[in-house]
């Protein structure tokens, strides 16, 4: 199995799709409730895989184009069949996933193995019966969106009108029309003139949930910029510009990079925004720009350790975060397994693990915990023994319940309520 | 210097030495020792991220944003150190080490990082105050009016380093244009295309072509199309102080003629 690099439930929460390193998408299904087993409701397993990318060669650079699958965003569905976009650095494929369960048998021209029957040879006339198969569940890419990026995509996100969809990379910003393949909107380019003078880069980019002509994007330097596609055809200056002042108490050489954005989501309110930092988890009000509403520290513990982070390349490491469906609780993850969870009206947090050896199936997870000071208790973990190899980078949450999908490098977690 | 051999790790819960034993009535020793393990730390990081701007995956387009947010922490150090002084004391350090030895391994980190051949005749080019140079790194294409000028400037650097080293007047102004062509050396890499083709048809043909981005990744990260030596081989020949037989004679000659010209930039005679 090969590192999972995207996890997301579409919007009914009965399917949940993951895209890995090897251009691989896995879609599981859940079970409907069965009355034998009330206690657990309905489990997921797999329903779908199938290659959507595969490795290209970019024969102007000379260099290889990966497979890894950076974001997989499903469109609402419109029919019986699931359609979902699914990214990797460069191409953007939009795929239909169908199921057939039944066929049809009884042809009048056609033999039972499709060969065509001699006209002559039909003496009478049936009508087609459909009968019962086993499932097949297919999935075709409809269409194929590339050419459109010289830097690797980021993120892409489909708009609420149903129509569009925008997909970022390192320095631009694109607005497609779902229908047409050929042509996209360049609506943000942050580009400058002279590539030496390139500070910043764009990280993430989020469609707003409601209204169709907003958009955020987020910055390397710790920025969001919220743009209104009614404003003007380029969208390079932003209609408001999320920036907190920094601390000068805790400047350090490194503040940049832990400032660094790795995730912007709407709340599915559409009146606020998250933003994950390399440390910390803020949520804003789209309403004020110049500081977040709420802040959550993920692994503070982690900020005396950014040298040894810095060189062995965590701390560039690119974490997620999500909202649950009533946006009254948020969740992210961290090193050695572990995921966060923060509620934000009684402001508690929890750490949990996702990792076989640590908890049995069906069994509740015990809160973990991480000893900051000298003397360390029993069950916690110094922070030395952290495994920063064992990273939660990409987790998400159910849109109606509390379930939960953590991708744990190659394995995918799946965890939900208890039930009383 | 760079540190050269030892490890020093950078110490990540800002110790502070240990007081109890000192003498409390002199603070003062107390805090130089602070800030020279301070620069001493600051010195490492630099290194650090100038190997990490070095070390290419040959294969797959490098990350931009963490070339950037290292590129930027570069800046960001030079400019510390520039503000502070130090950053002349290294350079000096610098060409006094390069005058006395051969093909030390050390100095290619930071001028390695400097100048870079890339492909297509693109260069890469650090303009200095007195005389806009274009600099063409490499054993092989090197512009023939670009030697005739470094056999100037060679000569030049010789000289001002016998005689100017002393006075103070020539230190302060040295000071002065070593902070701005520092500035210039990390913070404009200039990039010199090569003419633009008049050719209409054949800009429309590579309209959608953007160099700048392969360039811009050559100079962050260190990308080339025929490495003098690889990452590895960096590596090890920074652990291990002696000469490492890194290339033949020949274009160990023509680093040393490079890393001349650079260090008279730096210093700014």
């Amino acid at each position: 199995a090969d590192i999972i690099s995207t996890v997301e439930f579409n919007y009914s929460g009965e399917l949940l799709a993951t895209g890995d390193k090897g251009g691989r998408v896995v879609i599981f299904q859940r079970e409907q409730e069965s009355k034998n087993r009330p206690h657990s409701r309905g489990e997921y397993n797999v329903y779908s895989t199938f290659q959507s990318h595969e490795p290209e060669f970019d024969y102007l650079k000379s260099l290889e184009i990966e497979e890894k699958i950076n974001k997989i965003r499903w469109l609402p569905q419109q029919n019986a069949a699931h359609s979902l976009l699914s990214t990797n650095d460069k191409t953007i494929k939009l795929w239909k996933i169908s199921q057939r369960d039944k066929r049809a048998e009884g042809y009048n021209l056609k033999d039972e193995d499709g060969r065509l029957r001699d006209p002559f040879r039909v003496t009478s006339l049936r009508v087609p019966v459909l009968l019962p198969m086993d499932l097949m569940v297919e999935a075709s890419p409809r269409r194929i969106f590339a050419n459109a990026h010289t830097y690797h995509i980021n993120s892409i996100s489909v708009n609420s009108d149903h129509e569009t969809y925008l997909s970022a990379d390192d320095l631009r910003v694109n607005l497609w029309h779902l229908e047409i393949t050929d042509r996209s909107f360049n609506i943000v380019d942050i580009k400058p003139a002279n590539m030496e003078e390139l500070t910043e880069v764009i990280t993430a980019a989020e469609c707003h949930p409601h209204q169709c002509n907003v958009f955020v994007y987020s910055s390397s330097k710790g920025t969001i910029r919220l743009c209104d596609m009614r404003a003007a055809a380029l969208c390079d200056r932003q209609s408001k510009f999320f920036e907190e002042p920094e601390d000068p108490s805790s400047r350090s050489f490194f503040s940049e990079i832990i400032s660094s954005i790795s995730d912007v989501k709407f709340s599915h309110s559409g009146r606020y925004m998250m933003t994950r930092d390399y440390l910390s988890v803020k949520v804003w009000d789209l309403n004020m720009e110049n500081r977040p509403v709420e802040t959550y520290q993920v692994h503070e513990y982690l900020r005396s350790k950014l040298c040894s982070l810095y060189e062995n390349d965590c701390i560039f490491d690119k974490f997620e975060c999500c909202w649950n469906g009533s946006d009254s609780a948020i969740m992210t993850g961290s090193y050695n397994n572990f995921f966060r969870m923060f509620d934000r009206n009684t402001r508690r947090d929890i750490t949990l693990e996702a990792s076989r050896e640590n908890s049995k199936p069906r069994a509740i997870l015990k809160a973990r915990k991480v000893s900051t000071g000298g003397k360390r208790k029993k069950d916690e973990i110094s922070v030395d023994s952290l495994d920063f190899n064992k990273k939660i980078l990409h987790t998400a949450w159910h849109p109606k319940e509390n379930v939960i999908a953590v991708a744990a490098t190659n394995n995918l977690y799946i965890f939900q309520d208890k039930i009383n | 210097m760079f540190p050269k051999g030892t490890k020093r790790k950078f110490s990540d819960s800002g110790d502070e030495p240990a007081a109890g034993d000192e003498d409390v009535n002199q603070p003062s020793s107390v805090a130089v020792r602070m800030l020279s393990s301070y620069s001493l730390q600051r010195q490492s990081l630099l290194d650090m991220s100038l190997i990490k701007l070095q070390l290419c995956h040959m294969l797959v387009e490098p990350n931009l944003c963490r070339s950037v947010l290292i590129a930027n922490t570069v800046r960001q150090i030079q400019e510390e150190m520039t503000q502070d002084g130090t950053w002349q004391i290294m350079t000096q350090a610098l060409s006094a080490a390069n005058a006395a030895a051969q093909c030390s391994a050390d100095r290619l980190v930071a001028t390695e990082v400097l100048c870079r051949q890339t492909e297509g005749g693109v260069t890469m080019s650090t303009v200095s105050p007195q005389a806009p140079t274009s600099y063409l790194p490499g054993t092989f294409g090197m512009d023939p009016c670009w030697e005739e000028e470094n056999g100037e400037d060679e000569e030049e650097d010789e000289d001002s380093e016998e005689c100017g080293s002393g006075s103070e007047e020539g230190d302060s102004d040295r000071l002065v244009e070593d902070s701005r062509t520092a500035e210039q050396v990390f913070g404009t890499f200039e990039i010199k295309n090569p003419a633009p083709s008049p050719d209409p048809a054949l800009e429309e043909l590579f309209s959608d072509v953007d160099a700048s981005y392969y360039d811009l990744d050559t100079v962050l990260t260190g990308m080339q199309s025929a490495p003098k030596m690889g990452p590895y081989d960096l590596l090890e020949s920074l652990s291990s102080h002696g000469p490492s037989p890194l290339s033949s004679s020949t274009s160990c000659r023509s680093d040393l003629n490079e890393l001349d010209h650079i260090m008279e930039i730096i210093v700014g005679s």
